[in-house]
């Protein structure tokens, strides 16, 4: 509090007096590092989809194949998030509640989509779920077809997006204050009630983190959902695949329309999310 | 905080459902590699590596690791200091800016260097007069991997080294040593085995990707296709055994990747434990 009325009195600066050496050059070169590699490029990525002014992206992105991919990645980014949700939460739960055999090594799994390559997850599922593979033979007796599909796309996105959700919920589940819980109990509070009014709340925030990192991922994922799609056009084409696609045409401004489009999309989402996030944390204060 | 306890009664609903769930989506796709990789037995799978197209892919991403991987171990460093040891104006903007390739697509990291360097971007022809070639090039791999990978290292080091402040390197530069000194013996050992996880994660992310470099690569077999992107080329083919066999050697690098975690987790637990609950907290 002092020193940020000391900061007003001050005439502004733009960094405070340090003894410690190095600013300058670890500034520059992490100044120089991030224009280079993430701004420059993305300034790109702004500008030029504006090629053939506002009716040439207009045009682009409003084509019924673009509208139609943008839909199934957001529909289905959102869906698994959702889904990711819920079972990050019931995962997480058990590894922070629960001393089972096998925690530690449930607990390790829970990374793996991490560490492990979109592609080979990608043609792992799509074997698995493909008509004659392990679930999809078993699924096409009941006439359910899951590879190359938008089923298929959503258990793609489902299994890169789990641990985003684990992960985030995982340590706070851990701090969680057991008094606050076990005074609900010995108020009467069934365990039901105690995990759902006084625990769930607290982990709302995390949940809410968790889930929009999920579903940031789910939205740009590639390499584990194109081979499990089927990539038909209007059905089970991905945006990020348009992308793609318009590339292999020479089409750098329509490529771009499309890119510009979905990062403007999913920042809208993250953002959207953010203020509800935003909101239950104030209540959570009040 | 609490211990964990036995599960009793309804209890093992909530154990049994997750072990299932986890067992369905993570274990099943890994045990797959594996079976589909040996389903013609041992020779066949062994009878992968010896293509040539293999092994230059195996070698590019070996290579492609080996440039963009200590490059964003010194940029999370530079950043690190900067942002952890110095209070300024921006600071919150430079962060979300070293955040960025986590919520892109990797298909736009690809993209964007396309745009910039490809036969019709911003200095595609004028690289091209000087004989330049950056996309489905080495050079173009490298930069998308970059991109992807960028934050990984950063992002491990600044929880961490927020957390242990300024103290210690400011009582070495007041007893007289020099900033290099103060670096090396002070911060670097405090930080190292966060470090040293950033560039595991950084890593595996930097040899698996797939979306960016797919991008940029241009699919040259033998010159420009990485493991990852061979895969795909073998799994296109309808040569599965050959396929799921390089995709063992990826699914092995993220299993070991995970080892190594794990262990730095337990054995260092004190020293992440403070940067990494942060992290999931802030992520």
């Amino acid at each position: 509090m002092l020193s940020a009325l000391n900061a007003g009195a001050r005439r502004p600066r733009w960094r405070e007096p340090s003894i410690l050496p190095g600013f300058a050059p670890a500034m520059g070169f992490t100044l120089l590092y991030v224009s280079l590699i993430v701004l420059i490029p993305l300034s790109a990525l702004i500008a030029r989809p504006w090629e053939h002014g506002w009716n040439g992206f207009w045009s682009t992105v409003s084509d019924p194949r673009v509208t139609a991919a943008l839909r199934l990645s957001f529909g289905t980014a959102l869906l698994a998030a959702l889904l990711n949700l819920v079972m990050g939460a019931v995962v997480a739960w058990a590894l922070v509640r629960y001393d089972f055999p096998g925690r530690r090594l449930a607990d390790a799994a829970v990374d793996l989509p991490f560490a492990l390559p979109t592609a080979v997850a990608g043609i792992a599922l799509a074997t698995i779920y493909a008509p004659s593979g392990w679930v999809g033979a078993l699924a096409t007796p009941l006439g359910v077809k899951i590879a190359y599909t938008p089923l298929g796309i959503l258990i793609a996105l489902v299994a890169v997006g789990l641990p985003f959700v684990v992960r985030s919920v995982q340590p706070v589940l851990q701090d969680f204050d057991a008094e606050v819980e076990e005074a609900s109990l010995t108020l009467g509070a069934r365990p039901w009630q105690s995990a759902f009014k006084v625990i769930l709340p607290a982990l709302a925030p995390a949940l809410i983190g968790g889930f929009s990192l999920a579903f940031a991922r789910a939205v740009g994922e590639y390499g584990s959902v194109i081979f499990i799609a089927g990539n038909m056009p209007m059905r089970s084409e991905i945006a990020p695949l348009l992308i793609v696609i318009k590339l292999d045409q020479f089409n750098y401004a329509g490529a771009a329309s499309v890119g510009l489009a979905m990062l403007v999309l999913s920042f809208a989402v993250l953002i959207a999310i953010n203020l509800v996030q935003l909101r239950l944390a104030r209540r959570g204060l009040r | 905080m609490r211990g964990a306890v036995r599960p009793r009664g309804s209890a093992w609903l909530i154990v049994a459902a997750a072990v299932l769930w986890l067992a369905a989506t993570i274990l099943l796709p890994l045990v797959a590699v594996f079976a589909e990789a040996f389903r013609k037995g041992a020779s066949a799978y062994f009878a992968a590596f010896t293509d040539p197209d293999a092994l230059a892919a195996i070698t590019l991403t070996l290579k492609v690791a080996a440039v963009a991987v200590p490059l964003n171990a010194v940029f999370g460093l530079a950043a690190a200091w900067v942002v952890t040891k110095f209070e300024f104006r921006g600071k919150a903007l430079l962060l979300a800016v070293i955040d960025i390739p986590f919520s892109m697509s990797p298909v736009i990291s690809g993209l964007v260097w396309v745009l910039l360097f490809g036969a019709n971007g911003w200095f595609g022809p004028w690289l091209d007069s000087l004989g330049i070639r950056i996309i489905f090039n080495f050079t173009g791999i490298v930069l998308a991997t970059i991109l992807v990978t960028l934050p990984f290292v950063a992002r491990e080091l600044i929880p961490l080294m927020q957390a242990q402040g300024t103290d210690e390197e400011c009582a070495a530069i007041t007893l007289g040593a020099g900033g290099v000194t103060t670096f090396l013996r002070v911060t670097l050992p405090n930080i190292i085995w966060a470090l040293l996880y950033g560039v595991l994660l950084c890593n595996a992310r930097a040899m698996g990707e797939f979306g960016a470099v797919s991008v940029v690569s241009g699919h040259i077999r033998g010159l420009t296709d990485t493991m990852p992107l061979h895969v795909e080329v073998l799994y296109n083919d309808y040569d599965f055994v050959g396929a799921f066999a390089i995709a063992t050697l990826l699914a092995g690098l993220a299993l070991v990747t995970l080892a190594l975690k794990t262990w730095l987790e337990w054995r260092f637990a004190g020293a992440l434990a403070q940067g990494n609950s942060r992290l999931a907290r802030n992520r």
